[in-house]
């Protein structure tokens, strides 16, 4: 019952402002605009992953193959761009990685769909292909020259700051646009809650006319979309594409996820706890990187963080429950 | 000539070689509450999908809507212009969505990329709920409410669909007495405001109290259509099953020694200082209200959970359970409520089911399973429960209601318990198949077995207990003997 007042969400923010506040008063640096806007400008890459992921977690799917799916998309984006369309501009960049995202998405959700296989299953697959995919094709060799659009960083705000300047970079607009559209979608569209109810229960929603397909090829779509964005920005923020840059990161973003609130049972989550999952993860990293402790520790501490989010939020259906309760009466 | 809603003549089904549905005539007149009744695999639910739109009859039917002409199917689009729904058992909600967004659902999917506001589905909602008179808060979430409201919620939807006819696949299954008194008066409401409501119940006296004619199916074919005036229980389950069903009330057999005594025991929140005692060879009817605390005691009792306070005492020594592992190796046997998702492995083959409880048994002394002991031992259970299974390597979905609940009790009987606990056992069991088990539990008795039944139906308790415990709000408020008693005073003493 507690819980019902605040919200995931709202225990998570609760949670980072007084992460926040403690590491403001324990460190010299941290409550300070440019390592806030260097955390924003780091994450926004994870936070656009997130969004799209908690989407198939809604749906009540899962993928893992996000992450490789977003460096097979900026190796197939730049060479598009640099072999055969002369470098090609932003615009071209982006919609060219949501294409060649959402396609390999689209593979994930014709396999679940088609051969109703389970998810985690076929993303365990498609990680395997795409990621095998990649090295042949690429012999592991990384792209270091790419277009010069992609190359130099976009500032947005540039606020004067203690040393030199504090600046938020083009990443950041690009996740809160993404944010915003998958939050509306899923909050404001009938398709939206009908994703919702598809995880919540997927046989009622068959009953009531859902279309299951349309379902499956949006949330593998979307994420792939997203993954797609997210690997053009990896790529602009680190100026190169190396083939296994992002191999490893879809645990830690599902963590995140997860700890924003999204079930492996479907129909919860929200892009609001999606995000602040990642923040989460991130204040924690930064603060004990700021305090001077071994980034090992780092895992195992989020590794904590999430057994003891999971056991809490577990807690009340162990205890006993409350005296008998009124509804057993009414 | 009353105003007819639906009509439908000479409606056959063929599953392979199997006729499921022979000729049957429906008929369902505006603003009436019609019962379809029948026992398991009568054809009820094939008759009721044909009229949804789901199964396609074979050639020859027709269907006709007051005035409208005739068709020879209904397809589901037809469903929903005619406003013909089915609210099966299941219900079909989302539980992680509010209640408004469950009544507003089907807009959700008829026009997806329309944006929302949830003022509006909120207003919707809180209309039909208003129309329906009901307490229900369109913004909680519906997991957070009993299956009752739960029920409430599914009735919105399809009065918010404009339903005309509503099916009614056993509403009452897991309500308490007053949840059901509810029901039946929104159901009177309903028809009154001229919606036609088929109500599919195992429950035949509330089928008699708000049923104005009973429809009868047996073996695919119509047996009739009645009138509920001057019909009789026993007449309606004499046309359900076409056999003479004598059921005696149980003769109190003489108290052996005491085999299980519970001391004052309690569990915050679920029940406080029960006691009792449950002698050899006895049916100790447990009964009280859903939420009274019965099927919590059974799981102390099985060892699940651990009792707050009081002692249990099992052949006059002192019992403390660990685990419902302990229990079983201590001689009790708990058959839970809910058979199909947690008495059985549905997908599992009915060998297997059967032996599970006793698998380290059936290992010995070789350590490793003889698949011949297995079948041997499947085979006496299904023998002596009489239990009608053609292959015991088939999944024990493809079993019956009746016949499933028997290999639940097989695979309890086969640890051979001394103490029984069942939690009523006849949820979703036919007339026909409940007297059958019945009449086991009545012979596991007189084998010396004590027995707990925990059931809400008077009736039955009344019939086949020889001591009844009525709990309230988790105390003990009454102990009776039926013999000293009527079924018409237990049933008023539960619901007081």
């Amino acid at each position: 019952m507690r819980r019902l007042h605040l919200g995931t969400e709202g225990v998570l923010a609760a949670i980072i402002v007084a992460l926040c506040l403690i590491l403001g008063v324990t460190t010299e640096t941290f409550l300070t605009t440019q390592n806030l806007f260097d955390l924003l400008n780091n994450q926004s890459v994870n936070m656009i992953f997130a969004v799209g992921l908690v989407v198939v977690l809604i749906a009540g799917g899962i993928d893992i193959s996000f992450a490789v799916a977003a460096s097979v998309v900026q190796y197939v984006v730049m060479t598009l761009l640099l072999d055969h369309l002369g470098g090609g501009n932003w615009l071209l960049g982006i919609l060219l990685s949501m294409a060649v995202g959402s396609l390999l998405g689209l593979v994930n959700a014709f396999l679940i769909h088609r051969f109703r296989i389970v998810s985690i299953i076929v993303t365990i697959g498609t990680f395997n292909l795409y990621f095998g995919l990649l090295m042949v094709f690429t012999g592991g060799v990384s792209i270091y020259d790419i277009p010069d659009w992609l190359y130099y960083s976009v500032p947005l705000i540039d606020l004067p700051a203690s040393r030199g300047s504090a600046t938020l970079y083009l990443p950041v607009a690009v996740m809160v646009v993404m944010s915003l559209a998958t939050g509306f979608i899923l909050t404001r569209t009938g398709f939206g809650r009908a994703i919702y109810g598809f995880g919540s229960s997927p046989e009622a929603a068959r009953r009531s006319g859902v279309r299951v397909g349309m379902i499956h090829a949006f949330a593998y779509g979307w994420l792939g979309l997203c993954a797609g964005v997210a690997g053009l920005m990896q790529a602009h923020i680190v100026q190169e594409v190396v083939p296994n840059a992002l191999i490893g990161q879809e645990l830690p973003i599902l963590a995140a996820v997860v700890l924003g609130g999204a079930t492996l049972g479907g129909g919860r989550g929200s892009v609001t706890g999606a995000l602040l999952g990642v923040l989460l993860l991130a204040v924690v990293q930064n603060g004990l990187n700021l305090l001077g402790v071994t980034p090992y520790a780092f895992r195992m501490i989020v590794g904590f963080i999430i057994l003891a989010a999971i056991t809490c939020s577990n807690l009340d259906k162990l205890l006993p429950r409350r005296p008998i309760s009124q509804e057993a009466r009414s | 000539m009353d105003d007819i809603a639906l009509r439908a003549e000479r409606v056959s089904k063929v599953f392979g070689q199997s006729r499921v549905l022979d000729d049957v005539s429906f008929e369902l007149r505006r603003g009436e509450v019609l019962c379809l009744a029948g026992e398991n695999g009568c054809g009820k639910s094939t008759l009721i999908k044909i009229l949804n739109g789901v199964y396609t009859p074979e050639a020859g039917a027709t269907f006709s809507f007051g005035n409208a002409t005739a068709v020879s199917r209904i397809t589901p689009h037809d469903a929903r212009a005619l406003g013909i729904h089915v609210i099966w058992q299941d219900l079909a909600l989302f539980p992680h969505l509010s209640v408004a967004e469950n009544i507003v659902f089907d807009d959700y999917v008829a026009s997806p990329f329309r944006p929302l506001s949830r003022r509006a589905a909120r207003s919707e909602a809180r209309g039909v709920i208003e129309r329906l008179g009901v307490p229900l808060d369109p913004d909680a979430r519906v997991e957070d409410l009993s299956i009752a409201r739960r029920q409430l919620v599914a009735i919105c939807r399809v009065l918010r669909a404009g339903a005309r006819i509503v099916f009614m696949d056993e509403p009452t299954a897991s309500l308490t007495r007053n949840e059901v008194q509810t029901l039946l008066e929104i159901t009177r409401s309903l028809s009154a405001q001229g919606i036609s409501i088929v109500f599919v119940s195992h429950r035949l006296s509330e089928v008699l109290a708000v049923c104005q004619r009973v429809t009868v199916l047996r073996n695919g074919a119509l047996v009739g259509t009645y009138s509920t005036e001057g019909m009789t229980q026993t007449r309606l389950s004499q046309l359900m099953t076409g056999r003479e069903l004598t059921l005696t009330p149980r003769q109190a057999a003489c108290a052996g020694e005491p085999v299980l005594e519970l001391r004052n025991l309690s569990r915050t929140g679920e029940f406080e200082e029960v006691s009792l005692t449950l002698h050899r060879g006895e049916i100790l009817g447990l009964t009280g209200l859903l939420g009274a605390g019965r099927t919590e005691l059974a799981h102390v009792l099985f060892g699940m959970n651990r009792p707050t306070g009081g002692e249990l005492l099992k052949n006059g020594k002192p019992l403390t359970l660990r685990s419902n592992r302990d229990a079983i190796r201590n001689g009790i046997a708990y058959v839970s409520e809910d058979r199909l998702h947690l008495g059985l492995v549905q997908n599992q083959s009915i060998n297997m089911n059967t032996a599970v409880t006793v698998l380290d048994e059936l290992e010995k002394p070789r350590g490793f399973l003889s698949p011949r002991r297995l079948r041997e031992l499947t085979a006496e259970w299904i023998q002596r429960l009489g239990t009608k299974v053609s292959d015991a390597e088939l999944a024990v979905s493809s079993l019956s209601g009746g016949n499933q609940q028997r290999i639940v009790l097989a695979k309890w009987l086969a640890t051979k318990p001394d103490v029984l606990i069942l939690d009523c056992p006849t949820v979703g069991v036919d007339v026909g198949a409940k007297a059958g088990i019945f009449e086991i539990i009545r012979q596991l008795a007189d084998e010396g077995m004590s027995i707990i039944l925990i059931s809400d139906e008077a009736g039955e308790i009344w019939m086949n207990s020889d001591r009844v415990v009525v709990l309230k709000a988790g105390r003990v408020s009454r102990e009776l003997t039926p013999n000293a008693t009527t079924e018409a005073s237990l049933e008023e003493i539960i619901n007081a």
